[in-house]
């Protein structure tokens, strides 16, 4: 186990590698970003003295080659947590920025648990009952959320949130609520709105897994094992629940590796419709504006805070599933 | 049946009598057809799709109205019906004229229909002039009012009087061609990287396939933002569409290299590719003339899966604003127009018509995928 451990933990090395090289690609894409506006502005007007130009180079390589502003971005990052200036907001990026990512990764994981819980059952149901009026309501509404991208749901979900049951949409919490100390209410207002972007973000990757679910279970069903725990007299929820739900169970958990990815990629384009306070928003602005630092800062933790989390997957796959750690 | 081994190039089909010797035989392409057929859902959404690109080629004749015209006393007008029957004219396909009132205190717009009066409506009627496919020019119109000056909104309108319908019809060739030349895109660098992987495998095969875990495991959408919001706003038009499509085929060609190179390396020990190399035959030739065959149907089919990908891809960027930008109509674009909940309240027709458009068609791909998918399968039953 532990060489498994340790095998998989340095294959994240390449990957953030690259995702770093990527990110500051990004940072630098745009033709004259915010730094290169900063010193032509501070020259005319006559503000780029010696000492601001000495600055600007010994923080970000001003008018070095390119990966000399490369280590400095990622030494800052990896030795002292820096992660550069927020230009339009003249903060320092952290300063923005850990709230947003928790929250991000806070509806993620909700939604994740969201999909498990409506996955199995129906996923079980429609394996079970194969064919029946339900499977067939299971398998259309699970094309249907294929089909529906996120932003669609989401205004659909607002608008008849606001028409029908007038509730006040957008954010996480209600206006009066915000920047008030967390209590008893504020949890209670928080929970009113938060099952939102949940079931919106979750809706494309539960009908997937229901699909899965589907599929592995009907491979199990009619395995010898379950007609003989069946010929001897176990009744069919236990036989179900004990032998091949537990077999089919395992995509459960190695799908979170493709799930987790796709629900922080539908969470930041939820968020930026339902006007979440999370990074979503924030990385649009930051995107459209050309703050870059900000902007890639965001790409670079979500990715990285990503692979993480494919790698808990796969640890603890590997914990349940002694056939991978020994392949 | 049970005993003849599909997996074989062709099967036979037995003659129903014994008296017809010759049996018929059937050629994969032959066999895959055919069990496609029988796939209804699939079926009918090859209609489907074939409309909605048949509507991409010929939007300006099924388009009522110019989408660019705008019109100053038709801000959000409601969907308008077709009515049948004119009273005292008999039979008459029409629609209500329409007067535009403000509320002077709220200075809200509403519209009322004018008493007696209605816009006779006509098939192959005279409209606004536009080239046919680019070429011939031409001012008929499948469907629309028969007076070429009148205005009818069978979807509604937008804030600036813009026919709804006429847009999403207009719409149409930009996000359809999208998902094409996207999955185009990423056949080529799909089948080439899975290729090189799957038929050399060794340290080929570990480049590449890292590759494929590092894009498969990073949330694409902050990516792709970050590449899309750097496209100069400047750009011409054409130039930004490219580079969202080959933006939006980054996603694609991942899973498209995995099913290769999967194939690739389930052929490579296989008895007629081992045969057909000792025969003397170079790589190239091995793999065009027996092994793209093989797995031809499975390319088509994981094609067809990805187009739709791309078409959410496409409509994402777009409705986000860092995709194509508003003179371009694109579904996204128009889903852009209803981006508040406060549009939303005033005109919900704005969601309804190009959100409804765009989940047909994904179904449609979706339903058609799966139907090839399950068709170009032999051992599936």
């Amino acid at each position: 186990m532990l060489g498994f451990v340790s095998r998989r933990v340095m294959t994240m090395v390449p990957t953030i590698f690259l995702v770093s090289i990527v990110t500051f690609l990004i940072i630098q894409l745009p033709p004259g970003d915010y730094l290169d506006t900063l010193a032509a502005e501070l020259s005319e007007t006559g503000g780029l003295d010696e000492g601001t130009r000495r600055a600007l180079e010994a923080q970000y390589g001003l008018g070095q080659p390119i990966w000399v502003q490369y280590w400095k971005w990622i030494t800052g990052i990896a030795l002292a947590g820096d992660f550069g200036i927020s230009f339009e907001k003249n903060l320092p990026v952290n300063d923005l920025i850990w709230d947003r990512l928790g929250w991000t990764f806070a509806i993620s994981l909700l939604t994740l648990l969201f999909i498990w819980m409506v996955a199995l059952p129906i996923g079980i149901y429609s394996a079970v009952r194969k064919y029946s009026m339900g499977d067939y309501v299971a398998t259309f509404f699970g094309f249907v959320g294929l089909a529906v991208p996120n932003f669609l749901l989401a205004l659909v979900m607002m608008y008849v949130a606001f028409k029908y049951f007038g509730q006040s949409v957008g954010g996480l919490v209600s206006p009066e609520f915000i920047g008030e100390p967390w209590g008893r209410a504020k949890i209670v207002d928080l929970l009113a709105h938060i099952w939102m972007p949940i079931v919106v973000v979750g809706t494309s990757g539960a009908a997937a897994l229901i699909r899965i679910m589907r599929a592995n279970l009907l491979d199990e069903l009619y395995r010898p094992y379950v007609v003989t725990a069946r010929a001897k007299g176990m009744s069919e929820f236990q036989l179900l629940m004990r032998y091949p739900v537990r077999v089919a169970l395992n995509p459960f958990i190695s799908t979170i590796g493709w799930i987790l990815p796709s629900l922080v990629s539908g969470e930041i384009i939820v968020a930026v419709v339902m006007n979440l306070p999370t990074t979503g928003p924030l990385l649009l602005r930051a995107l459209l504006v050309q703050d870059m630092y900000l902007a890639g800062s965001l790409i670079f933790l979500v990715s990285i805070l990503t692979v993480i989390g494919t790698l808990i997957s796969d640890l603890l796959l590997a914990w349940i599933d002694p056939r991978i750690r020994y392949q | 049946m049970s005993n003849i081994d599909t997996n074989t190039a062709g099967a036979v089909i037995a003659a129903e009598t014994p008296a017809e010797a010759a049996p018929v035989l059937l050629g994969p392409w032959a066999l895959t057809w055919r069990k496609f057929r029988r796939h209804r859902v699939a079926w009918l959404s090859l209609w489907v799709i074939g409309f909605i690109y048949l509507l991409a080629l010929f939007g300006d004749f099924f388009a009522p109205f110019d989408p660019e015209e705008t019109n100053r006393r038709g801000i959000f007008v409601p969907p308008q019906g077709i009515g049948m029957f004119v009273e005292g004219a008999g039979f008459q396909l029409h629609a209500d004229r329409l007067k535009m009132q403000v509320d002077p205190a709220t200075m809200r717009r509403s519209y009322a229909p004018v008493e007696g009066e209605v816009v006779p409506l006509g098939f192959f009627v005279r409209g606004y002039e536009y080239r046919l496919l680019g070429l011939v020019p031409w001012d008929r119109h499948l469907f629309g009012p028969v007076d070429p000056d009148e205005m009818v909104y069978f979807l509604g309108s937008d804030r600036l009087g813009r026919d709804t319908l006429s847009r999403i019809i207009a719409g149409t060739r930009i996000s359809m061609s999208i998902g094409l030349v996207g999955v185009a895109a990423s056949l080529v660098i799909g089948v080439a990287l899975g290729g090189l992987s799957g038929f050399y495998g060794g340290w080929v095969d570990n480049v590449i396939q890292r590759l494929i875990e590092f894009l498969r495991s990073i949330p694409t959408i902050p990516l792709w933002m970050g590449l899309a919001a750097a496209i100069p706003l400047g750009w011409p038009p054409l130039r930004t569409y490219f580079v969202v499509t080959l933006i939006v085929s980054m996603i694609g060609w991942t899973s498209l290299a995995r099913e290769v190179r999967g194939k690739f390396l389930s052929l490579r020990h296989e008895d007629f590719i081992i045969a057909a190399r000792l025969d003397g035959l170079t790589d190239w030739e091995v793999i065009r003339q027996h092994m793209v065959p093989s797995f031809a149907s499975h390319i088509i089919a994981s094609l067809t899966l990805a187009v739709p990908l791309m078409i959410l891809a496409e409509t994402s960027l777009s409705f986000l604003g860092i995709g194509l930008q508003p003179p371009i109509i694109s579904w996204g674009t128009l889903l852009k127009e209803a981006q508040n909940i406060r549009s939303l309240i005033e005109a919900p027709w704005l969601l309804i018509g190009p959100g409804a458009t765009i989940v047909v068609a994904v179904l449609a791909l979706n339903f058609l995928g799966d139907g090839l998918r399950d068709a170009a399968d032999p051992n599936a039953h």
